[in-house]
């Protein structure tokens, strides 16, 4: 299936990334070549099939025996959480102004 | 001494005939030596080595070592979170990024007394199979800098090969520690998913990454293995199950145990050097009494293609959390929006951009069935298959790459032709399942070629057997690059 720099554009804008018109072009043609490869999962039968997305093992996968006690433990310490933001003040990270 | 492999120095520390500051010597003076030439670390933690190497003499000294590791130096792939030390994770966006913990793994090493030496190179994000995606330049191969690595653990398996370092731990997402291991002639394990805490490993893809040692050898890769596996509290994927005795099982006998050999993993693609080195190494075992029996994996050719799928689409969404705000670097640029995408078109590189958007889009409305959904479909086939095959056997042997190492450059722009070199290790990671590389031959070029087992879920104990009973047999995993 064949995308366009139109389809890229619109993807990276989804995934928050700014392309160059000439990234657009670039990344339409490789990701053109992946997802045409990726076209062989449709010689596959599904019809029957379940979906797996865990792959691990089942008796780990959410059971409510591996919660650990509902006890208060120390979490990260504030100026720690804050100590590798790009801009903060004591309390907060900071970013760009969104309300007038 | 630096050339010891991990269970001998493991061993001359334990006699006390070498101390643990002079094996970090050994390894820094080896690096300093060395490293120029390769691109193995991207930064040494020199003095906080000497001071855990200094405390772990004084342990031995008083006869309390805290585990067989006690004192062996031990490298990380710069993916790990360690508290105090520079974590990049091969990217721009993290240049600078001081971790405030240590991952699990990082911090059960410590209490096994290794000493820490150093973060290693890796593609961006564990995105990469050669370390080319590094935005600090490109890992060579020790057997011919000419070439790649492999990746994404392609720092970890050089450091290894060259014997920078007798140990190091890598991640593993589609063949990350198997197929730098293959290409540069050491031996890796991709452990079950779960057998390994992934608490602290900056996330790639959540359902396939899996954290797993590197070693000269295959007791090396035992003992690490010892000291970083079971069931973590702070990673719910990670496994209650109890662990096996790795250490002993490298003596097990190996004499009844069937291999399968699945014919879609020898056919078109396959070199024919590897493939003499991969059949000569199935000989090997075979005369040790183990049984072979030819097995279809009938869904694994569709492993590439559902990877693809899956994999992006999960690091679509754990990248998401780079957006110049709470740590890593950020635009400096006007609107919240436009701080995002400039930061995030700053701070990734090109195939981190192309797998977020090949994510995002088979994810996005109107594909999700067609991609994402259909992928899951075929990647529940490629685990009945191998349900199916470990009913007859007990562990399926394979080569672990088509190709020996690849020239640097070679596939960059190709990023295809890159995917298509995991087309032996992808299965495991989508089935959950274990896998060890063991180097088992060289080309006519010398370059290394490796020779991969795969297993039953926490099955590591069998492999490590296999794996043992065939280096038993075998130089390979001895041979030293000619560096110099």
């Amino acid at each position: 299936m064949a995308i366009d720099a139109k389809v890229v554009r619109h993807v990276a804008r989804l995934a928050r990334l700014a392309l160059t018109a000439a990234e657009e072009e670039r990344f339409a043609a490789q990701l053109s070549s992946v997802l045409g490869y990726i076209a062989q999962l449709e010689q596959v039968d599904v019809s029957r099939v379940s979906p797996l997305s865990f792959a691990g093992d089942a008796a780990a996968a959410g059971a409510e025996s591996t919660l650990r006690a509902d006890e208060v433990l120390p979490g990260l310490p504030r100026e720690e959480a804050l100590r590798a933001a790009p801009a903060h003040d004591a309390r907060a990270f900071l970013v760009p102004r969104i309300i007038e | 001494m630096a050339l010891l492999p991990l269970g001998a120095l493991a061993e001359a520390l334990e006699g006390r005939s070498v101390s643990a500051q002079e094996a970090l010597a050994a390894c820094l003076a080896r690096i300093g030596e060395l490293d120029g030439k390769l691109h193995a670390f991207l930064r040494l933690t020199g003095d906080s080595a000497r001071a855990a190497a200094a405390a772990s003499d004084e342990r031995r000294a008083q006869g309390r070592p805290l585990s067989p590791l006690d004192g062996v130096p031990v490298a990380l792939k710069d993916i790990f979170c360690q508290e105090g030390v520079e974590t990049t994770a091969g990217s721009r966006i993290l240049q600078g990024y001081v971790p405030p913990y240590d991952a699990t793994v990082v911090a059960r090493l410590k209490s096994a007394g290794a000493v820490l030496i150093g973060k290693l190179n890796m593609d961006e994000f564990a995105m990469g199979s050669s370390t080319e995606n590094s935005a600090f330049g490109p890992t060579k191969n020790p057997w011919d800098p000419t070439r790649t690595p492999g990746g994404s653990s392609g720092g970890s398996a050089a450091a290894v090969a060259a014997r920078l370092v007798p140990g190091a731990l890598g991640t593993d997402t589609g063949g990350s520690i198997r197929q730098p291991a293959a290409l540069c002639g050491c031996v890796g394990l991709k452990p079950t998913y779960g057998r390994v805490s992934r608490y602290g490993v900056i996330a790639f893809a959540s359902s396939l990454d899996q954290v797993g040692p590197m070693a000269q050898d295959v007791k090396g890769v035992a003992h690490l293995l010892s000291a970083i596996a079971g069931q973590d509290a702070r990673d719910q994927t990670s496994s209650a199950r109890p662990l096996d005795d790795y250490a002993s099982a490298l003596e097990a006998k190996v004499s009844g145990l069937t291999l399968g050999v699945p014919k879609e993993f020898f056919g078109a693609g396959l070199d024919p050097e590897v493939e003499a080195a991969v059949r000569a190494g199935i000989a090997l075992l075979e005369k040790q009494g183990v049984k072979l029996r030819e097995i279809s994996l009938p869904h694994a050719p569709y492993a590439i293609a559902a990877y693809y799928v899956v994999a992006t689409a999960e690091a679509s969404s754990n990248l998401a959390r780079f957006d110049g705000v709470r740590f890593g670097h950020r635009a400096k640029t006007g609107t919240l929006l436009q701080m995002y995408e400039q930061t995030r078109a700053e701070g990734f590189g090109d195939e981190v951009k192309r797998r977020i958007m090949l994510g995002t889009y088979v994810l996005s409305a109107g594909y999700y069935d067609a991609y994402y959904l259909r992928a899951q479909k075929v990647r529940a086939l490629i685990k009945d298959d191998f349900a199916r095959a470990f009913e007859e056997v007990d562990a399926i042997v394979s080569p672990t790459t088509p190709t020996a190492a690849f020239p640097l450059g070679e596939k960059s722009a190709d990023p295809l032709a890159m995917y298509l070199d995991d087309v032996y290790t992808v299965p495991a990671n989508l089935a959950g399942l274990p896998g060890i590389s063991v180097p088992c031959g060289f080309t006519k070029g010398g370059l290394p070629a490796g020779l991969q087992l795969v297993g039953r879920p926490f099955g590591e104990a069998t492999l490590l057997s296999l794996a043992r009973a065939h280096e038993r047999q075998t130089d390979w995993h001895a041979r030293l690059p000619a560096l110099g």
